[in-house]
């Protein structure tokens, strides 16, 4: 059984999914709850499992039907996938309280899709060939795109035709490069595409240096890089709550290619080819972090900001991929958790405070106080804080260890300007949307409509993971260490992760 | 071969993106299906384009790479999915917002045909 854990943060999901459009569940919302919460908490125990297993240092590598790598497809649970999963996990148990209470009531399907979507983060995540990469990136956003239109409105429909437009053009130069390098080098797993780069050189070189730029590309219109960023807030700031929480993930799908497909493949030992994104990525990230600055400054919506925010924090996280070393990689992992539940809870939150505010909403602008401004009023100050990168939450930590990582005169003037000018901005931002969403009120609330429980519950439960990730910090950044050491050891020897000959798979 | 199968790849891919850049719908799912086709080609030939050869071991002297085509069979199915997907959100579009320009309003085209009309 035990061999068999990495291909059950994909199966349970799909089951799951499955089964919901089947009677006994497709009939009534309340069992298809019930069964999406024992289908998320069972994968979130196999990836604690998976994320045990992974922490003694095993790699496991699962070979599907016991074809033989490269030759078969392999799911590879390392440390890296392993965490990323549990993120995931965590990430989608608050996403899916805070559904629970009303969104899955707007359209039909809710939790299928919400299912579907998370079998194919998991999958993108286990993944050890790419081409599969591309399969589950198109699991995922085939559930995304309805999720997007999900619970429908004009302004969720503008946003899903860019945001479908987009990835399906994301999608066609994925299959380009996918093409260019199985037509250079002959395979697609990823470390044997390590291992057959190394020996290229002249025109084949040439080939590979394309196909690679465009897998750049595409993994950067995933994450929202400059200037691949324009679907990113109008689309996160349309859908509703719980699907934009769990989008949190998404763009982090990207930065996790990045990380995975230009550490090990085009990494430091990559022969001629070596660190082929490298130039690219320092004025990208910086640039990055000024788009989304520049935005969070504009923004009139809190859904608005924390989408500009985001944009900021994907720029800081390529910022340290840029400086590529084994601590900027562990910095950027520990910024990656936090960035990721924070803004998770964030987006629930600007739900919560939106659904008090009548019909203002979520805009900055004078209105009635809200009902519950004491439990709203404190969640928002936290991951406020948190988000931005003040002291003493998780955020500050992840910043000042990034920052720690530039050693290089020049490393250290741009990233060092661009990640605090860009969070002095995110602090001017934050404390003038929260001071008129909470302190210019004119006159009490004409009725109260108390938020469910459930809602708040969501909401407190990703937010405490920030002071958490600072509690536990040393364990945390721990075990980042040693999952960025291992991608580095990866990519010096791809033959870690394809098993000798006589290895028994599933 | 080579020449007429390299320029029918580059054809396509030069008016999808030519088509995907338009300002309405369906132009746009056109430029999408287009560009799918070139893709499922392109992906065809990573291969090798070899003439009368077998994927299955033990029939030909000459074989050709089967993984190349069991990536197309995918991406066809992928693709053919996508595109589904993007006629109805088009129409839907087109019924939410009172016109199929991709920015939900006529406002930009509007201008373009002004400056034309100039």
């Amino acid at each position: 059984m035990m061999q068999h854990l990495p291909i059950l943060p994909v199966l349970i999901p799909m089951l799951v999914a499955v089964l919901m459009l089947l009677p006994p569940f497709s009939t009534t919302l309340n069992r298809q709850r019930a069964i999406s919460f024992v289908g998320v908490i069972a994968t979130l125990a196999v990836s604690i499992q998976l994320i045990l297993i992974a922490d003694s240092g095993i790699i496991n590598i699962y070979q599907l039907g016991n074809w033989q790598a490269p030759f078969g497809i392999v799911l590879i649970a390392d440390r890296l996938s392993s965490l990323m999963i549990l993120l995931t996990m965590v990430l989608a148990f608050g996403a899916l309280l805070y559904g629970v209470a009303a969104d899955d009531r707007t359209g039909m399907f809710f939790y299928p899709l919400f299912m579907f979507q998370l079998m194919g983060i998991n999958g993108a995540f286990l993944t050890g060939d790419i081409f599969n990469l591309f399969v589950f990136f198109e699991v995922l956003l085939l559930a995304s795109y309805a999720l997007v239109v999900h619970g429908g409105g004009k302004q969720k429909t503008l946003a899903s035709v860019h945001y479908v437009t987009l990835n399906l053009i994301g999608s066609a130069l994925f299959l380009f490069a996918l093409g260019i390098m199985y037509g250079v080098l002959g395979t697609l797993n990823i470390a044997d595409m390590a291992v057959k780069v190394r020996t290229l050189s002249g025109a084949d070189k040439l080939l590979a240096q394309v196909g690679g730029m465009m897998l750049l590309l595409v993994f950067g219109l995933k994450s929202a890089m400059f200037p691949l960023h324009f679907w990113l807030s109008r689309t996160y700031s349309s859908v509703s709550a719980p699907v934009a929480a769990l989008f949190a993930i998404m763009t982090k799908v990207g930065i996790y290619s990045i990380l995975r497909i230009f550490t090990v493949v085009f990494g430091d030992h990559a022969g001629e080819l070596a660190n082929l994104a490298g130039a690219w990525l320092w004025p990208i990230a910086i640039l990055t972090i000024a788009i989304g600055a520049i935005g969070a400054l504009a923004s009139q919506t809190l859904r608005m900001l924390v989408s500009n925010l985001v944009i900021v924090s994907v720029g800081t996280m390529l910022c340290a991929l840029a400086i590529n070393t084994p601590e900027s990689a562990a910095a950027a992992l520990y910024y990656l958790i936090h960035s990721t539940l924070i803004t998770g809870a964030m987006f629930l939150l600007a739900d919560a405070i939106a659904e008090q505010r009548g019909k203002v909403l979520d805009r900055f602008a004078r209105s009635r106080r809200m009902c519950q401004s004491l439990p709203l009023g404190i969640a928002f100050s936290l991951a406020a804080v948190s988000m931005i990168g003040l002291p003493p939450f998780s955020g500050f930590l992840g910043k000042v260890m990034i920052l720690q990582t530039a050693v290089e005169p020049s490393e250290i003037a741009w990233a060092w300007s661009a990640i605090l000018i860009a969070s002095l901005m995110g602090v001017i931002a934050m404390s003038r949307g929260g001071s008129t969403m909470f302190w210019r009120v004119g006159g009490e609330p004409n009725f109260c409509e108390m938020l469910p429980t459930v809602k708040l519950v969501a909401v407190f439960f990703l937010l405490a993971m920030s002071p958490l990730l600072v509690i536990f910090g040393g364990q945390i950044t721990e075990f980042t260490t040693q999952t960025a050491t291992q991608i580095y050891q990866q990519a010096e020897n791809p033959h870690m992760l394809l098993p000798s000959l006589n290895t028994k798979g599933g | 071969m080579e020449l007429i199968y390299a320029l029918c790849v580059g054809v396509l891919t030069t008016c999808g993106i030519f088509l995907t850049l338009r300002g309405r719908t369906f132009p746009v799912v056109m430029g999408l299906t287009m560009l799918s086709y070139a893709v499922n080609l392109f992906l065809f030939s990573s291969g090798r384009l070899v003439v009368n050869g077998a994927a299955i071991l033990g029939t030909t002297e000459q074989y050709a790479d089967p993984l190349p085509q069991a990536l197309v069979l995918t991406a066809i199915v992928i693709g053919f999915a996508m595109t589904a997907y993007a006629v109805i959100l088009a129409m839907r579009a087109r019924a939410d917002l009172g016109n199929d320009h991709v920015d939900g309003s006529e406002k930009a085209l509007d201008m373009q045909m002004k400056e034309k009309l100039k």
